[in-house]
C-alpha cells in the first residue's frame, strides 16, 4: 500500500493546477479518494468527526442491492430456459443471466460516471458518489432485453437533465434512476412494454415452448387472470424487470438499509401501509380483476417492493422533514396501487407514483415547516 | 425543580481520556494572553502599549464598537506582545507574569446599597463584563439591555467535560455572592440548570435561584438547550448567560474588591498521560500542563472540548470561556480503502461500520475528516442530536440563502454555534454547520441588531 501511496504522491502534481493533466483533476481526485481516505484534518468547527461519509453510505446501499441483483441474474437465466423449454442446473442458469445483465451494469456506470466526472471537472467539485447507487439501480429496473444504446441515452438524459442541471447529487428533484426508467418507458414504449421484453431472447423470436407467454403477472392481470402463485411472486421466479421480481431478496436489502440506519424506516413502512390499505379498499370493492388481486399479492407484484425499499427512500428526492416522510411514503403506496388498478396501460404504477411524490415532496415539507413556524409563534404568544 | 426535564435527543460521544477527579501539580506559566478572537464581533482597541507594566485588573483594551466593554490583564507583569495575523488583525495580547500576582484595588461593594447601574459600571470597569453573554447571538451582553432572565448551566455535558461539582467545592461563598450580583442585574430572576445525575450540592445550597433539573445526553448541558426548554427566546427577548466559574470571579470582585482570574481547568483527552484538574488562571499558556505529559507528538491541542473548542499550539493560551484543555491525536494520514473496510474500531452513529459489535467501547478519535465535503444528502441526521423544536436543515438552508424572515421564523434567536456542534459531528456530508450558524448570527446582528 505504501508503494501505491508513494506512486500517487509522485504523479499527483501532474493533476494539480498548472500540471500536465490539470483537466483531469477531478477524475484523479475521485480515484485517489477511492483508494485512500484523504489525510485532511478538521479545520474550525468540531475537531472530531463521525467516520461515516457519503462513500460509505453509498457503498452500503450498493451492498444492500446485491441480493436483488444476484437473484435477478439467476432469474433472467431461469426465465430464458423456461421459455425455450430447457432444464438447466444452477450455475449455467446464473451464468446466462450474468452475461445478459452485466453489460447493462457496465453501460449504466460508464455512461453515468463519465458524465459526472465531466461535470465535476467543469464545476471544480469533487466527484459525488450519488451515481454509485443510481448506476446500480438502473440495471435492476429495466427489462432485460432493453437495447444497450437505449440505456446510454436514458442514463445520459437522467444524469444531465435530471441531476446535473440542478447542481448535482443533493440538488436533484427526481430520483435519477427512476427518471431513466421513465424516459425509457415514454421514449420507447414499444420496447418497454408488451409480453416479450421481460424474457431474454424472447423479443428476438427465439423458440418458445407452447403456452409460455412471457407476460409479467401484472400484464396478465389486465387480461383477467394471474398464473403465478403468491409464493412464486414472493420468491421472485416470475417475469419482470431484472432486479424487482424477488420480494425476498429486496427484503434482505431492506434489512441491511434499516439496520445500518441509512434508509428511513418511516418512508419504507408508510409506503407498504399506504399500498396495503389501498389494495384492501380495492379488494373490498372488487369491480375489476386488478382490483380483485389479494392485497398481499399486490405488494409482491411489479416494482412495488423494490420501489418502496430502494427508490422511495432516496433521501434527496424524498421529503426531508420527519413528519413529511410519513405523508410522502403513504401517498406513494396509495398512488402506486391506484395507478396500477385504474390505468392498466401504465402497469408500472410504482415508478409514476414515486416520481409524482418526488415532485410534491417540497410541498409536503413546506407545510410541515409552516406547521413548525406556527407552533413556534404560538409558543411566543403563550410566554409573553 | 421537582420535575426533571428529560432531554430525549442527543449524543454522548464515547471518547477515551476523561478527566480524573484530582488536582494535578503544575507551575503557573510565565505567559498569559487575552485573545480578541474569542469574542464574536469584537474589534479591539489597545489602551496599553507593549512594554507597559500592568496589574491583575489593569485594562488592556476595549471594544471599538462598544468602548464601555473593557478587557483586563489576568496577572501582574508586563505587556510583552500584541500578536497579529492576516491584515494586522489582533490575535493575542500577551502579558508576561512577574510572579507577584499584584492585584489592582477595584474597591469592595456592599450589594444592598448598590444600584443595578452601579453594579454594571463596576463590572464593566473591572473587566468581568465579557463573561456575561447574551442570547440571542451568543455575544458579549449589551450593558444597556434589561435581560428577561439570567441563565447558568451548572454542568457541562460535552465530551470529556470538567465536573463543576468538583471545581466549585470550596468556593460556595464566592459563588453565592456572585449569584446575588446576577440577581440584581436580572430583577431577581436567576436560573441554574443542573444535572439530574449529579449531586449539585453547591447549587442546591445557593439561595435565590431557580433550579431546573435536566436528564439526558449532550447537549443537555448547553445553556441554549436549557433555555429552550424552560423559557424559550422569542423575537425581542434577551437572556443573559454566564458560566459557574465566572460567577465565582464576579463574587470575588464584589466581596474582595479585586479581579481574581483564577480558573480550574480540566486537562483531558486520549493523548494525555496524566489527566487532572489544574488551578491556573484565565488566558494561561497551556505549556506547563502538557509538557512531558503526552503519549505521542503528533497531537492536536484544543482549548475547550472536541466539539466547540479552539485549536491552539503546544504553548498556546486558554480561551476566555474555556475550562478544559483536550489533547487528541492528529489525523493527518491516508487510509487505504478506509470507506470500504469493515471498520471494527471506528466510531459512527450510523451502523455502517462493524463497530456496533462492541457497544460499550470507548474510542480514541482523531482529527481526520473521514471524507470530503458534499451537499446535503442524508436527511434526518441532525434532528436526532438537536433537542429543540427546530428544523435544523431548513434553518441552515435559510441561513445559506440569507433569508432573514425564514431564519427568524425557524429559530435563529434560540440557537448558538455550540448547539449544532453535534449535528456537525454526525454530518455525512462533512458540512461545517457551526460556521453556517455563526454567519447567520452575524447577518442577524448586522440586519436586525
Amino acid at each position: 500500500m505504501k508503494a501505491l501511496r508513494n506512486y500517487l504522491d509522485k504523479i499527483k502534481p501532474n493533476f494539480e493546477e498548472g500540471g500536465k493533466f490539470e483537466k483531469l483533476h477531478s477524475t484523479f481526485e475521485a480515484f485517489e479518494t477511492l483508494l485512500f481516505v484523504p489525510d485532511t484534518t478538521t479545520k474550525g468547527g468540531t475537531h472530531v468527526k463521525d467516520v461515516v461519509d457519503l462513500k460509505r453510505t453509498m457503498a452500503v446501499v450498493v451492498m444492500a442491492v446485491m441480493p436483488a441483483l444476484l437473484f435477478g441474474m439467476w432469474n433472467v437465466g431461469y426465465q430464458h430456459f423456461l421459455s425455450v423449454g430447457q432444464e438447466m442446473s444452477f450455475w449455467p442458469t446464473f451464468w446466462y443471466g450474468f452475461l445478459r445483465v452485466f453489460p447493462i451494469v457496465i453501460v449504466s456506470y460508464v455512461t453515468g460516471l463519465g458524465i459526472e466526472f465531466g461535470f465535476a471537472q467543469w464545476r471544480g467539485h469533487e466527484v459525488n458518489e450519488g451515481f454509485l447507487v443510481t448506476g446500480m439501480l438502473i440495471p435492476l429496473i429495466v427489462p432485460v432485453d432493453t437495447p444497450l444504446w437505449m440505456i446510454v441515452v436514458a442514463v445520459a438524459f437522467s444524469v444531465v437533465i435530471g441531476k446535473e442541471v440542478f447542481g448535482g447529487t443533493g440538488m436533484n428533484i427526481w430520483n435519477p434512476a427512476l427518471l431513466t426508467r421513465a424516459f425509457l418507458f415514454f421514449a420507447y414504449p414499444s420496447k418497454m412494454s408488451g409480453d416479450t421484453v421481460w424474457i431474454s431472447g424472447l423479443s428476438k423470436g427465439e423458440g418458445v415452448v407452447d403456452g409460455f407467454s412471457g407476460a409479467t403477472p401484472l400484464g396478465q392481470a389486465i387480461t383477467g387472470h394471474i398464473d403465478v402463485s403468491l409464493w412464486d411472486s414472493f420468491i421472485g421466479i416470475i417475469p419482470g424487470s431484472i432486479g424487482e421480481t424477488s420480494t425476498v431478496a429486496i427484503l434482505i436489502g431492506a434489512a441491511i438499509l434499516l439496520y445500518t440506519g441509512i434508509a428511513n424506516w418511516k418512508i419504507m413502512v408508510s409506503v407498504f401501509v399506504g399500498g396495503y390499505l389501498m389494495a384492501v379498499v380495492f379488494h373490498a370493492i372488487g369491480a375489476s380483476y386488478l382490483m380483485h388481486i389479494e392485497p398481499i399479492m399486490q405488494l409482491c407484484l411489479g416494482g412495488f417492493a423494490f420501489g418502496a425499499v430502494f427508490m422511495a427512500t432516496d433521501p434527496v428526492s424524498a421529503t426531508r422533514t420527519e413528519k413529511g416522510k410519513w405523508i410522502y411514503g403513504f401517498l406513494i403506496g396509495v398512488f402506486a396501487i391506484l395507478i396500477r388498478v385504474f390505468n392498466p396501460a401504465y402497469p408500472e404504477g410504482m415508478m409514476l407514483a414515486i416520481l409524482l411524490m418526488n415532485t410534491f415532496a417540497p410541498l409536503i415539507d413546506h407545510f410541515v415547516v409552516q406547521g413548525n413556524i406556527k407552533r413556534r409563534l404560538k409558543r411566543a404568544k403563550m410566554v409573553s | 425543580m421537582s420535575e426533571v426535564i428529560k432531554i430525549k435527543r442527543g449524543l454522548d460521544i464515547p471518547l477515551l481520556g476523561s478527566v480524573d477527579s484530582q488536582y494535578g501539580k503544575a507551575d503557573l506559566p510565565e505567559l498569559f494572553a487575552i485573545k480578541p478572537i474569542d469574542f464574536h464581533g469584537l474589534i479591539p482597541k489597545m489602551e496599553r502599549k507593549v512594554g507597559e507594566k500592568v496589574k491583575a485588573g489593569t485594562i488592556l483594551f476595549h471594544d471599538k464598537n462598544r468602548p464601555e466593554v473593557k478587557f483586563v490583564s489576568p496577572v501582574s507583569g508586563e505587556l510583552v506582545a500584541v500578536n497579529r495575523g492576516e491584515r494586522r488583525k489582533i490575535l493575542e495580547i500577551v502579558v508576561k507574569s512577574d510572579g507577584a500576582n499584584e492585584k489592582k484595588n477595584l474597591g469592595k461593594a456592599d450589594l444592598s446599597k448598590t444600584s443595578k447601574e452601579e453594579i454594571v459600571e463596576k463590572m464593566l470597569n473591572s473587566g468581568v463584563w465579557p463573561s456575561v453573554r447574551q442570547r440571542p447571538y451568543d455575544i458579549i451582553a449589551n450593558p444597556a439591555d434589561t435581560p428577561k432572565a439570567f441563565f447558568i448551566s451548572g454542568f457541562d455535558s460535552a465530551p470529556l467535560a470538567p465536573d463543576y461539582d468538583f471545581i466549585l467545592t470550596g468556593q460556595e461563598k464566592e459563588f453565592q455572592t456572585g449569584i446575588d450580583v446576577l440577581r440584581k442585574l436580572s430583577d431577581d430572576n436567576v436560573h441554574i440548570g443542573i444535572s439530574a445525575e449529579s449531586a449539585s450540592k453547591v447549587y442546591k445550597e445557593t439561595n435565590g435561584v431557580t433550579l431546573h433539573s435536566f436528564a439526558g445526553k449532550h447537549p443537555a448541558g448547553n445553556v441554549g438547550i436549557q433555555i429552550h426548554h424552560v423559557q424559550p427566546i422569542c423575537k425581542g427577548d434577551v437572556v443573559w448567560v454566564t458560566q459557574p466559574q465566572d460567577v465565582v470571579t464576579i463574587g470575588k470582585l464584589f466581596a474582595d474588591g479585586v479581579y481574581d482570574a483564577s480558573r480550574v481547568v480540566a486537562l483531558s483527552g486520549s493523548m494525555v498521560e496524566k489527566s487532572a484538574y489544574f488551578k491556573t488562571k484565565l488566558g494561561a499558556s497551556i505549556a506547563p500542563l502538557v509538557k512531558n505529559n503526552l503519549k505521542q507528538d503528533n497531537v492536536r491541542y484544543i482549548s475547550g472540548n472536541v466539539l466547540t473548542g479552539t485549536r491552539i499550539e503546544s504553548d498556546g493560551y486558554l480561551g476566555y470561556y474555556h475550562s478544559q484543555v483536550t489533547v487528541i491525536p492528529e489525523g493527518n494520514y491516508h487510509e487505504f480503502m478506509g470507506w470500504a473496510l469493515p471498520g471494527f474500531g471506528k466510531y459512527s452513529v450510523s451502523r455502517t461500520f462493524f463497530s456496533w459489535f462492541c457497544k460499550k467501547k470507548k474510542y480514541d478519535l482523531d482529527s481526520n475528516m473521514h471524507g470530503g465535503k458534499r451537499a446535503f444528502v442524508v436527511s434526518g441526521q441532525y434532528e436526532k442530536v438537536l433537542p429543540m423544536d427546530i428544523l435544523p436543515e431548513f434553518l441552515f438552508k435559510a441561513i445559506i440563502t440569507e433569508d432573514i424572515d425564514k431564519m427568524e421564523q425557524l429559530g435563529i434567536y434560540e440557537i448558538a454555534e455550540e448547539d449544532v456542534a453535534l449535528c456537525e459531528f454526525v454530518c455525512t456530508s462533512k458540512i461545517n454547520l457551526q460556521n453556517i450558524v455563526r454567519e447567520g448570527l452575524d447577518l442577524m446582528i448586522k440586519e436586525v441588531g
